[in-house]
């Protein structure tokens, strides 16, 4: 994803910092050695309206300094080289440290916006004399900041989403267990959210799991889904209409009213749909069907 | 390609090997459907674990091949349907309604061994 990324950025570049003002490169150069001149400043400036802002509250103000620099120096290079892959490295390398410990998106956002409004403003106070030529500082300067605020952003925001999507495999590995309980019946409990994907999912691993376990009866416990969408539901009535394919019944148990209203509203056949209240009363059906007869070893003393 | 058809016991199998074309499905149907006489059996197996896929022929010329053998006198079972197949076919509304349908070859003999027996108790 990454490498595709790069040429467009480039192309952006190369557009964005070549505008057609011929001393536009000279100004840029007067421009670094200026925030080059006034680091120390600049960028204690920032690191103070970072703070103001409550902004990357997790972390300490040591830590909000260290970053800063190197943010700042990134920032004066990418303006100063035009490119934007060692800031891109960074910003991912900053995210991949700090998304762990809980900064936002709109912090990340709000810190880069910042120190574009904090050199912005130096700018200003330097060349407030002459309203031409700050007027070209920012022609060279104000596409250049945009393009890094929204690299930098965007390097976030991917990070992220790596997280997350490592995060919803993890889940869903551990989300569709198929388990046997005897001899040829398998139970198959389903907790949460059902979305197409995890739906999909779940036929296969049953499928599957018919095959490997020889299974002639499952029990697929619903308990634990509080609703589910026409699609979804479709999707289980085919589930359970292939699982009869591979010669398994499946016995359904625990449907909410919701799930119940939804079935009924897509018109499921129910000659095709085996269900019972509850994961006890299913196991029960299940244990009938397989001709087993579960009886207690001593009288109940209850009873 | 023909589909051999074996004896075993009071059964008939037949074992699909490969990709049928239409014609072999039908051929395949009509030899069964005449050899159940022939051979007095009580029931057959068709076993299309090689298959992996069964069109809407194919599943029309399964349906009416079990309700013939029912109407000569015999059961059938299909076996080995693939969990892939499986799926597309009830996507497709192919559910093989009312013909029994059973993992592999050994629970097909199984599930005709105890239709057997219960008809000959009843």
């Amino acid at each position: 994803m990454i490498t595709q990324q790069k040429d467009p950025l480039l192309q952006q570049k190369d557009a964005l910092l070549s505008p057609p003002v011929e001393s536009t490169a000279a100004l840029l150069t007067e421009l670094i050695t200026h925030l080059r001149k006034s680091r120390t400043q600049l960028r204690e400036e920032w690191v103070q309206r970072i703070t103001e802002a409550e902004l990357l509250t997790a972390m300490t103000r040591d830590e909000i300094f260290a970053e800063a620099t190197s943010v700042y120096d990134s920032y004066v290079e990418a303006l100063e080289t035009g490119t934007l892959e060692a800031l891109q490295a960074y910003a991912r390398n900053l995210s991949e440290r700090i998304i762990p410990r809980g900064v936002e998106t709109h912090e990340v956002v709000g810190i880069v916006l910042l120190l574009r409004d904090v050199l912005a403003r130096s700018l200003f106070a330097k060349y407030r004399t002459d309203f031409t030529v700050l007027n070209r500082v920012l022609d060279a300067y104000e596409p250049a900041a945009n393009r890094i605020a929204i690299t930098v952003a965007v390097g976030f925001v991917q990070e992220r989403e790596r997280v997350i999507r490592e995060q919803q495999e993890a889940i869903r590995e551990l989300s569709t267990p198929v388990l046997q309980v005897r001899e040829r019946l398998l139970i198959l409990p389903i907790i949460g959210l059902i979305d197409p994907h995890r739906a999909r999912q779940l036929t296969e691993q049953l499928l599957r799991g018919i095959r490997m376990n020889r299974a002639k009866v499952v029990v697929i416990d619903i308990t634990g889904v509080a609703a589910m969408d026409a699609t979804v539901a479709n999707h289980l009535v085919l589930t359970v209409e292939s699982a009869r394919l591979l010669g398994a019944t499946v016995i359904v148990t625990g449907l909410s009213p919701e799930i119940a209203q939804t079935l009924v509203n897509i018109g499921v056949d129910l000659g095709k749909m085996n269900t019972v209240g509850d994961l006890q009363g299913g196991i029960e059906e299940a244990e009938r069907l397989l001709g087993y007869k579960v009886y207690p070893t001593r009288e109940n003393p209850a009873a | 390609m023909e589909v051999p058809v074996l004896k075993q016991g009071p059964y008939l199998i037949a074992t699909v090997q490969a990709a049928l074309t239409d014609a072999d499905l039908l051929a395949l149907r009509d030899a069964l459907v005449s050899r159940i006489g022939q051979s007095r059996s009580r029931g057959v197996i068709v076993d299309v674990t090689a298959l992996d896929v069964l069109d809407s022929f194919a599943t029309r010329t399964l349906r009416d091949l079990a309700h013939m053998i029912r109407l000569r006198g015999a059961q059938t079972v299909i076996v080995g349907i693939q969990p892939e197949v499986a799926f597309a076919m009830a996507q497709f509304g192919l559910t093989l309604e009312g013909i029994t349908t059973t993992l592999d070859l050994e629970e097909g003999l199984a599930y005709l061994d105890e239709s057997i027996k219960i008809k000959r108790v009843g």
